[in-house]
This record gives structure tokens, C-alpha cells and sequence, in this order.
């Protein structure tokens, strides 16, 4: 099929909100080349399950792409609709499947060396929407932190590389109660600035409080689930033909009931989770991937004002079969490893958050738990230099955002 | 779809780390400019020295970005390139590969000199001719004197492709050492499981095996060992590629290849999101390398005429790029996951020089077709000048 031949009800599958908006718009959809279309909608068959910034994100583009007049219209999609898909990505199910499309779109793109230029077409794309789609003024500035080394008692090497030529390097912070500061801090500015999804707490371990006023989410919650998963995995791999591709699709297509969440949760944040977990590469096996993946998938997608993300030892490498049994019993941590993961893990969360508007204004900390080092990014501290003042973490997050 | 934003200024010094890397290089290393030296050849001619030269080609794999190896703040992970062999070496800072950046159809595409584009995951030959083949062919080799060392994950089928006129009985042996490993251990204790870790970028995958691989007794046959020494020495290694390195080893001592090629795998590990165990892996590849040209210097049939280039297949994508997660993956096709370099050392090769000429993986074929004395006819490559 291609996109002109869509009709309203090759959207019967979808999921009602979804569903709606792609028949109150059909006719745009229509015009759109293959090669996009089915990205797209990769995002709006989701959409009843999105975050509201994700919400908010596909109805300017869809409205966008709607108010383009033909002559702009031609001009963004020039470059889209001169990459040459094969025939039989055209007979792929796209409309009720557009992420296993994507996936062979990719592998043909590769294959037929069009990557290149589909890459191109589509940050052009993405600049171009970015230019006329503004997302509403921020409340507040964005604020990230990450706290890594949870376990480690000293480490010799050099933490924070990444970032302390970005913000300001405190050596002498008083770590007493630092963990319990800082969640004080976030539940705080998630009560000024009340909103959906606004305020966020990862950890890569247990949680250590729960606090109502943020979505919360851990390694340690998620075992039961990470369980089941694991364990569909084995069974999925030991079928016959099973390969790569078909593995990933498999898991792409389970479902917060398919893996033991209770039906009675959050269904947008049980979705996310899932995703966190069937998506990412590694996420099931190491929790600071897992942290690093979920941060990163928080920022992109639900767009936090607030996002605390904690670091907790991950299990020590083994063949894979056995992380994959799962046996938490043996699990033997690796709490120096966990550390240089969860460095570079905060260093990438900086970078997500500095991909979201209001960037120029946003704040991040980075912090060694336990310890005195910290690093703050902040538009009102000096870049890549180094402080001596003796501060608490409450102390600090006030420094970035008073 | 709204995570497009620019933020390159945001991230500062990560761009235009080619240039840096370039300097730091010939000042750390005290390495000269290549443009400066005068053309002309420093190898060895004549058919006479083509018949004993011997060339080892080692995959720096799998996927290496130039932050975690060459650039000033990855040289740390480099110790033994950077201090013992890149004083010996012509470096060439500009690799690019521009072909699909999986590790079974990348490597595929070194050895053939074209950009394949075979299914990553299946256990298929090149659809083009290995250097292997040509080498065998043009120069009438024995079977004997081709040799891959390969992780298992669908290399076995690296060393012959199915093009007409080459392919079967033309091609490398391949000796996949895990492979080796699990059949000499079916039913022993599994203390060196650590050494049969595989595949990670779809770990739960590994095709089927089948075709030119080492045969379990050719390991007495040829490598002079006996399975219970094989396995209780494996249980003294840390890693795959530690298992890789010294059945490269035992190849050189008991069958001394004129054309062995050793792939690298430990670093791929990347795929997990462990950054640690990435760097551990570099670490890891870094010190073999060294141990490898010892090993070189240390067997007569090698000492002296043994040319050894070292590359990455590719690197990985950069921190900065929405659309991948940095080291993890190389899956954008950015400039990062494209663009590595090559280290050429020993017979032939002149000491001490950088070269910032841009070059193509595929080139490398062709270059061992110069050396060695056969013609890549098929190869999109061209011979690198400055290794001829």
C-alpha cells in the first residue's frame, strides 16, 4: 500500500484517540512520502498512551504539516520523497505495524547506501519543524540530577571528565543527608509546579523514598517484570527461525498485561516502563543501563521538568546466559564498573536535557554519593572552573535554581 | 520528532577532534608529517621477497570510536599503541567505511574490498572475492598458507566467498576459537564460560554453524595440542579474544600463515550500555596487539618480514547524536560510526609517520594485493600510496 491509497478505515486498529486523529487529518497523511510516513506513524499509534508533551508534539506536527501550502509542502518533503523504497517494503503492513516498517526501512537504507541521504532529508526535517513549532514557554528552568557510586567507598580516577568543562566542579560538599536533600528539593519544586508527568525520579536500584508528588520509577519495582520478560525471551529464542529481527519485533509487541503488570496501574507509565525495557539494549540485565536508558527515554519523551536519576551497583559482567537467568540470588555487584557506567550515564543525561527547549536556561548536578565531589551546570556558574565552598546538596540545588 | 534541537555548541570540544587527535599524535609520539617525505617505496620487492613476506591483519573490534582510542583523553586506554607501537608505525588518522556498519558484513567487506551487503546476522559467504581467494589463487597458495581467527558469530563463512571463479576450496581456512572451546568442553565443568560470551549485539542470537570451520581434531593435527591442554590453558584466559590471540599463537608457531587475519570482538560488549566494560574491552585489545607483534618479533618464520596492519571495522556513534545513545550502538551512520584509522607496522613500512590522507576500508585489500603480490580485480579499493 501507499500512503494516497490510505482510507479512514485502514486505521481500524488503532487505538481510539489515535485513531481520531489520523482520520480527522487523513488528507495531509495522504500526500506524505513512504519513506516518512510510516516514522510518524510510529508515534500516533501510541498516542493514546503518550505523554502529554509527547501529545502536545504530534498535534503541532500534524497541524503543521496540514497549514503547509503545496509550494511548502513540495520544499519539506523533496528530499523525503526522492529516497526509493523497494516493493516490498511497499507490501509490508505499515499503517497497523510501522515499527517493524522502520526497522526494514533501515536495514534496506543501509543496504542500498541511501542512508546517508535519508539522514539528511530527515534532520532537515527536524530543523525545519523545530523553526515553526514552538513548544509553550517553560514555568520553571528545567533542573536534571544524577547521583552515581552509590556502594563505592573511594575511587582513584577522575569523575565528572565530561561535564566539568561545561559547569562548575565543588570539591569540599558535605554529604550528610545529600540523597534525602536533593529528593526534598525535587518533591518541593514538583509541588510549586504541579504537572502530569513533570517531575520524575529514576533509580537504578530501590527506590529510597516514595514521594506521591513525582512519577517514579526503579530497577528494583520492575524485577517481577524483568522476570517474565527474560523469560519470554528465552522461550521466543529457542523457537525455530527465530533471529534477531524477529526477536525485536517480538518484544516490541508485548504489552504491560503480557509481562504481569497489574491492569489496575498507570497505563501511560506501565507502557514506558515496558518500553524501557523491551526497546533497550541491555536495560534487562544491568540496572545502570537501565537508569541511563530510562533517563534518557523520560527526557525525550515526557520532557520533565524535574528529573532525578540514581545510579545503583549493577551485577558483574558473566556470559550471557546466565545474566539472563536472572538468578538475583548469586548476582555478584561490580560497584567500580557501576560508577564509570553511571559517569558517562550522567554525562548523556546532560546531553538529553540540553537537547529540550528552554535549554539555555536549564540546571544539572551531578553528584558522588556519599562523597564531596559534585559538578553543576548552570547558566549562572562559571564553565570549567572549581569550587572549594563547603556546601550541602540542598545548599547547591538552591545555588542552580535561586 | 521534537528532539531535533542543535545544540552543537553545547558540546563544545567533541567536534574537530580529528584535528586535535592529528597534532597530539606527532607531538606525543613524536611522529612525522607524512605529506613532508619524499615519494618513492621503502618495501621490500621482487618475487623472491614476496614469497616469504608475511602480512597479519587485525580487526581492532568490534567498533571503536577515536574519543575512547586515539584522541587525547582515549590515548590512556591505549598504553601499548601509543608507547610502543605507533613510534614503529605509518598511522593514518582518516579511515572512513562507507558501507552498513554491522561486524560480520563490515569485516566481510574489509576482506573482500567491497561493500557488502549481506544479511549481518546470517551465516552467509561475501558475494565478492577475499583476499584471501585472490591470494590463494593468483599466487597458487596451499590452504595452509590463509588463515582467519574469528569470533563465532557468523564469521565462519569469512574466509571464501561464492563469487564465480573463486569461492569454495579457494578461501582461508577459519578457526573459530569459542567454537573450538565449547566442543572441546561438552560436558566439563563450565569455569570458562566467561570465554564463550558472543554476539552482543543481539545476544540471544548465534546462527548455526556450518561450512569451512576448524574441525576439532585438526586442533592435534595442526596445532600440535591435545584438547585436555587446549582447555585447561583457556581456563588461565580472560576473554574471547584472549582465546582468539593465542590460537593466532600456536597458527603462527605450527603453520606459520603468510596471510593470517585475526578479528577482535571483547569491545563490542558496548551493546550492554556498560561504558566500563567497553573501555575494559579497549584495554584488553590494546595490550593483545602489543602482544601479538611480540609474538611477531619472537617466531623466525615471522621476525623481520611480517608486515601487520591494525584497524577498527568501524567506530561507534557520537554522544552528540539524537539519533543513536553515544558508545552503545553504531547504528546512525554519523561521522563518528564511520570514520576510524589504520596502523601499519613492520616489513616495509616507514617508522614514525602520520599520515591524514583520507582512505577507504576498502582500500585495504588492494594494498594487500600491492604487498603481496596478487591483483584484487574486484575490489571498489584503491592500493594506499604510501604503504607501496
Amino acid at each position: 500500500m501507499l500512503p494516497q491509497n490510505l482510507q479512514a478505515e485502514s486505521f481500524a486498529g488503532y487505538p481510539p484517540e489515535a485513531r481520531k486523529l489520523v482520520v480527522d487529518n487523513l488528507t495531509v497523511l495522504k500526500k506524505l512520502p513512504l519513506s516518512f510516513l510510516p516514522s510518524m506513524l510510529r508515534e500516533v499509534i501510541e498516542y493514546d498512551y503518550k505523554f502529554p508533551a509527547e501529545r502536545a508534539a504530534i498535534d503541532r506536527e500534524v497541524a503543521n504539516l496540514a497549514s503547509l501550502s503545496p509550494k511548502d509542502f513540495d520544499l519539506w518533503f523533496q528530499a523525503l520523497s526522492r529516497i526509493e523504497l523497494s516493493t516490498k517494503l511497499e507490501q509490508v503492513d505499515w499503517v497497523n505495524h510501522p515499527a517493524q516498517f522502520v526497522e526494514q526501512e533501515s536495514a534496506y537504507l543501509w543496504s542500498s547506501r541511501q542512508l546517508d541521504a535519508f539522514r539528511t532529508a530527515a534532520t532537515e526535517y527536524g530543523s525545519r519543524l523545530a523553526g515553526v513549532s514552538a513548544p509553550e514557554p517553560l514555568p520553571v528552568a528545567r533542573l536534571g540530577i544524577g547521583v552515581i557510586g552509590q556502594g563505592v567507598s573511594s575511587y582513584d580516577g577522575q569523575l565528572f571528565r565530561k561535564l566539568r568543562s561545561h559547569g562548575t566542579l565543588f570539591t569540599q560538599i558535605k554529604p550528610e543527608e545529600g540523597l534525602s536533600q536533593l529528593l526534598s528539593a525535587v518533591a518541593a519544586r514538583a509541588q510549586g509546579h504541579p504537572a502530569p508527568y513533570g517531575h520524575w525520579y529514576v533509580d537504578g536500584g530501590r527506590l529510597a523514598a516514595r514521594l506521591p508528588a513525582l512519577t517514579s520509577v526503579s530497577y528494583k519495582a520492575l524485577e517481577p517484570v524483568r522476570a517474565a520478560l527474560l523469560k519470554r525471551m528465552q522461550n521466543e529464542i529457542s523457537r525455530p527461525g527465530m533471529g534477531p529481527e524477529e526477536l525485536r519485533s517480538s518484544m516490541a509487541r508485548m504489552f504491560p498485561g503480557d509481562l504481569g503488570m497489574d491492569s489496575g496501574g498507570d497505563p501511560v507509565l506501565d507502557r514506558f516502563q515496558v518500553k524501557v525495557l523491551t526497546e533497550g539494549s541491555g536495560t534487562q540485565i544491568f540496572s545502570t543501563t537501565f537508569a541511563q536508558w530510562a533517563a534518557r527515554e523520560c527526557l525525550r519523551r515526557a520532557q520533565p521538568l524535574t528529573l532525578l536519576v540514581r545510579y545503583a551497583p549493577r551485577q558483574r559482567q558473566k556470559p550471557m546466559n546466565e545474566m539472563l537467568s536472572n538468578d538475583s540470588e548469586s548476582a555478584e555487584v561490580d560497584p567500580v564498573g557501576s560508577l564509570i557506567d553511571a559517569d558517562m550515564g550522567v554525562y548523556y543525561q546532560w546531553i538529553s536535557q540540553q537537547r529540550l527547549p528552554g535549554s539555555e536556561r536549564s540546571v544539572f548536578l551531578a553528584w558522588f554519593e556519599g562523597h564531596s565531589q559534585a559538578v553543576l551546570v548552570s547558566p549562572s556558574l562559571p564553565r570549567g572552573s572549581q569550587s572549594s565552598s563547603a556546601l550541602s546538596l540542598g545548599e547547591l540545588v538552591a545555588l542552580a535554581t535561586g | 520528532m521534537s528532539y531535533t534541537k542543535n545544540t552543537s555548541e553545547a558540546w563544545g570540544g567533541a567536534i574537530g577532534l580529528g584535528a586535535t587527535r592529528r597534532e597530539f599524535l606527532r607531538s606525543a609520539a613524536h611522529m612525522l608529517m607524512g605529506s613532508t617525505l619524499l615519494a618513492g617505496s621503502p618495501l621490500l620487492r621482487g618475487e623472491a621477497t614476496r614469497k616469504k613476506r608475511k602480512v597479519i591483519v587485525v580487526t581492532f573490534g568490534g567498533g571503536a570510536r577515536d574519543q575512547e582510542t586515539f584522541a587525547p583523553e582515549g590515548q590512556e586506554n591505549i598504553p601499548h599503541l601509543m608507547s610502543e607501537l605507533i613510534p614503529q608505525s605509518s598511522f593514518f588518522t582518516h579511515v572512513s567505511n562507507q558501507g552498513i556498519l554491522g561486524h560480520y558484513v563490515a569485516t566481510a567487506s574489509l576482506a573482500t574490498g567491497v561493500y557488502e551487503t549481506l544479511n549481518n546476522f546470517s551465516a552467509v559467504p561475501p558475494e565478492h572475492p577475499t583476499a584471501f581467494e585472490y591470494f590463494r589463487k593468483d599466487l597458487r597458495r596451499p590452504a595452509s598458507d590463509a588463515w582467519v581467527v574469528a569470533p563465532s558469530n557468523g564469521f565462519n563463512r569469512i574466509g571464501e566467498s561464492n563469487a564465480r571463479s573463486y569461492g569454495p576450496g579457494l578461501g582461508a581456512r577459519v578457526v573459530l576459537p569459542k567454537h573450538l572451546l565449547s566442543a572441546a568442553s561438552q560436558g566439563a565443568a563450565a569455569d570458562y564460560d566467561h570465554l564463550l560470551r558472543d554476539n552482543y549485539e543481539t545476544p540471544l542470537y548465534t546462527p548455526q554453524l556450518q561450512g569451512g570451520e576448524f574441525e576439532l581434531q585438526q586442533l592435534e593435527s595442526i596445532m600440535k595440542l591435545s584438547v585436555d591442554d587446549f582447555v585447561a590453558h583457556a581456563r588461565t584466559l580472560s576473554s574471547p579474544d584472549e582465546l582468539s590471540v593465542y590460537i593466532a599463537r600456536r597458527l603462527m608457531k605450527e603453520e606459520s600463515p603468510s596471510l593470517l587475519w585475526i578479528t577482535m570482538h571483547d569491545m563490542d560488549v558496548a551493546h550492554s550500555g556498560a561504558y566500563s566494560l567497553y573501555i575494559e574491552g579497549i584495554r584488553r585489545t590494546d595490550r593483545l596487539c602489543a602482544e601479538l607483534w611480540k609474538a611477531v618479533q619472537a617466531e623466525p618464520e615471522y621476525a623481520g618480514n611480517t608486515t601487520m596492519l591494525i584497524l577498527p571495522d568501524f567506530g561507534r556513534d557520537a554522544d552528540e547524536d539524537a539519533g543513536g545513545n553515544g558508545f552503545q550502538h553504531h547504528r546512525t551512520g554519523d561521522t563518528a560510526s564511520r570514520t576510524t584509522w589504520l596502523m601499519a607496522l613492520g616489513a616495509g613500512v616507514r617508522e614514525g609517520v602520520v599520515y591524514d590522507s583520507p582512505v577507504e576500508s576498502v582500500d585495504l585489500v588492494p594494498t594487500l594485493g600491492a604487498m603481496m603480490g596478487f591483483s584484487a580485480s574486484q575490489s571498489q579499493g584503491k592500493p594506499i600510496r604510501e604503504l607501496l
